[in-house]
């Protein structure tokens, strides 16, 4: 049985100007110890989407159906005792931004105690000595001295070390990461994607790596979802995605991949902007972006089916398999010649 | 620095305006049917013959607490700061500024307790429940705490609630330690303050809830905030040690200012409900031309403020760690 099993999840939120559908009917499963990485560009509900799994989307305008099987327990419909219990315990979550993510007036040790003791009953002393070992685990220098720190004084690379740390006091067996590194420089990403890696090994934890970037999810991931506009583009193993990719928008991320070389001319680019979620394009939702776009693009939404050689593969489009398989090797003939 | 600068700064001024006036007090001082002689004599007494700069010099000097710094008289010493004498009853000016400030201090720190009692609960509620009736209510109650003066609301309620349902008393005042005259004590002096302090508090109180429930619907909204639900914090935690504990930094910062801004407001509210407090004596004292009264309230205005805001400079880099004084 899978850790997490989340099921045609919808979740659309009540504005002033209208319903936004946010996710709009994502499924997808993550193992224990696995890692599943979620791609898309902005605003395709890959936040959201992790949000309502840990019940943490504002409760006034939210509404969220389907269902998200936690070791057999829906925690859609669990009551917020329990939900708080789960968070920061079983599921552990770290965000974008660490500048904004830590409270500024409280010293990082305690935060990092708060985090223990919300679940465990121990005392200040026991937290305090837990809070110094996930310090050091994380790669603080002279974690002992910095533990009455606040977070002001520390960088942002450091700051997503501490949030990490704090993630991880509970032991949890999954850690969603919500874009851990975007906020952060290039050689500080390439350390904190590291240090998860690391760590993951060590705690033997699930990890949701969310991301807008196929690099990230190339080193890391064991499984990939392509979020497009609120709903799955594609999902498959990561050789699948990479080796086979089935969807345009796919070929899109791929061909935008950062390249050292910029001045190649990039083989698909997307264009345009992606669409509002108040009233998402008919059809498939990604065809007015789409360079191969047919008419019936534009009248039926193509449903998730596996790929016919492989139903771990899933994707959404119309295209024809030939069509599919020639472009994808195309493509990745192009950027290994790009590469070399 | 910056503090004294401010001081002098302000000390001229008042000088100077009194200077500009087209009055004079030695004339005041001989009554109806003054003499020239009388005049004179009177102006010599009262020191308004000499040039400005003389009587300002004469005014700091008694101000400051050293003394004995002369060219020809070296021999610091210590002494009690003097505000001059009165020119209207020739009452120390120490004395008079020294009775009725408790009035004044205990009208504005009671106004800002009562304003702080009012703006907490309605601000933090009304933030967690937006557009709910408590919300509505509270919106209509901060529009026309803001746009109605406080004299007219000092009014309104000193007629409906001490003129026509007696329930309180309209004017007087009652010391809050020993009983002088017919009434004293704690009990007392609360009765006495309950209708000015509602005055007074309405403004702030109105202001209050509109700022503190901004500021506690953005710190709702902070990442830090999810972060400590993410941890499985209970709602009342996150709200206590997360929201509430950002929320009210810059209403700490905020009631210093305003109380020093209070204490101008204090005029109106004392003279509606004849308190003798410090407003009641700069007026009475203006309409006299009374110099060093008047500026005896200044100087005592200004020294108060300038004390609060040290005391909120203080207090702010003590709770909040970002600013902390290294
Ligand atoms: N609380 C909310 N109320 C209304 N709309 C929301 C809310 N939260 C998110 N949305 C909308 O839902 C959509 C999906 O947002 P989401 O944050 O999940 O995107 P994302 O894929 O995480 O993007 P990013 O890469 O920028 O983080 C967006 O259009 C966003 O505007
Ligand atoms: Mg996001």
């Amino acid at each position: 049985m899978a850790l997490l099993e989340v099921t045609d999840l919808k979740t659309y939120f009540r504005t002033d100007d209208g319903v936004v559908r946010a996710v709009d009917g994502v499924s997808f499963s993550v193992d224990k110890g696995q890692t599943l990485g979620i791609v898309g560009e902005s605003g395709s509900g890959k936040s959201v989407t992790c949000l309502t799994i840990m019940g943490l989307n504002p409760k006034r305008t939210a509404m969220s159906s389907g269902t998200a099987m936690w070791k057999g327990e829906d925690l859609l419909t669990a009551t917020p005792k329990r939900l708080r219990e789960i968070r920061g315990s079983e599921i552990a979550m770290i965000f974008q931004d660490p500048m904004t993510s830590l409270n500024p007036v409280h010293k990082i040790g305690a935060q990092l105690a708060e985090a223990m003791r919300l679940h465990e009953d121990v005392s200040k002393k026991t937290a305090r000595a837990r809070a110094l070992e996930l310090l050091k685990a994380v790669g603080i220098p002279r974690a002992e001295r910095r533990l009455d720190d606040y977070p002001h004084q520390f960088s942002g690379g450091m700051r997503q070390r501490v949030m990490i740390a704090m993630s991880l006091i509970n032991n949890p067996d999954l850690l969603i990461a919500d874009e851990p590194t975007t906020a952060l420089d290039v050689t500080t990403q390439a350390q904190i994607l590291t240090l998860i890696e690391k760590l993951q090994e060590e705690f033997g934890s699930a990890v949701i790596m969310i991301t807008h970037d196929l690099g990230v999810v190339a080193e890391i991931a064991d499984d990939v979802v392509v979020m497009y506009a609120a709903e799955v583009a594609e999902k498959g193993g990561v050789e699948q995605i990479f080796k086979k990719p089935h969807h345009p928008y796919t070929w899109g991320l791929m061909g935008s991949l950062p390249r050292l070389d910029a001045d190649v001319e990039r083989l698909v680019q997307i264009q345009g902007q992606p669409p509002s979620m108040l009233r998402p394009p008919t059809g498939c939702r990604f065809h007015p972006r789409c360079p191969y776009v047919m008419p019936i693009c534009k009248e039926v939404d193509p449903a998730l089916a596996p790929v016919s050689d492989d139903p771990g593969h899933l994707q959404s489009c119309h295209l024809d398999e030939e069509t599919k398989n020639r472009e994808a090797a195309k493509l990745l003939a192009g950027m290994m010649a790009e590469a070399s | 620095m910056w503090a004294f600068v401010l001081f002098i700064a302000v000390t001229i001024v008042t000088y100077v305006i009194f200077y500009a006036i087209p009055a004079n007090p030695a004339r005041l001082a001989c009554g109806q049917r003054a003499t020239a002689e009388c005049i004179k004599r009177a102006a010599h007494y009262l020191g308004t013959d000499r040039p400005l700069y003389v009587q300002y010099g004469k005014f700091f000097g008694r101000l400051m607490p050293v003394a004995g710094l002369g060219p020809n008289n070296f021999s610091p010493h210590f002494k009690t700061p003097n505000l001059g004498r009165s020119f209207t009853n020739r009452l120390t000016v120490n004395s008079v500024v020294l009775n009725a400030a408790p009035v004044t201090a205990s009208l504005v720190f009671g106004g800002a307790v009562f304003w702080m009692l009012i703006a907490l609960p309605v601000g933090i509620l009304s933030a967690l429940r937006p557009r709910s009736l408590l919300d509505r209510i509270a919106m209509v109650f901060v529009l026309v705490g803001i746009s109605a003066h406080p004299v007219w609301i000092g009014l309104l309620l000193a007629y409906f609630l001490g003129f026509k349902a007696g329930v309180f008393p309209i004017t007087g005042y009652c010391d809050f330690i020993n009983p002088s005259g017919n009434c004293g004590g704690p009990v007392q002096w609360a009765y006495h303050l309950v209708l000015p302090w509602a005055t007074f508090a309405f403004l702030f109180a109105a202001l209050y809830v509109r700022m503190i429930r901004a500021n506690v619907m953005e710190a709702l909204g902070e990442d830090y905030v999810r972060t400590a639900r993410a941890k499985g914090a209970p709602e009342w935690l996150v709200m206590r040690s997360h929201v509430l504990r950002n929320a009210l930094l810059p209403v700490v910062t905020m009631l210093g200012m305003d109380i020093g801004i209070a204490l101008g407001g204090a005029i109106f509210t004392e003279s509606v409900f004849g308190l003798p407090g410090l407003g009641k004596t700069a007026i009475q004292a203006i309409e006299n031309f009374d110099l060093p009264t008047t500026q005896g309230v200044v100087v005592f205005a200004t020294l108060c403020i300038i004390l609060l805001t040290l005391v909120v400079d203080l207090l702010y880099a003590w709770i909040d760690p970002r600013i902390r004084l290294t």
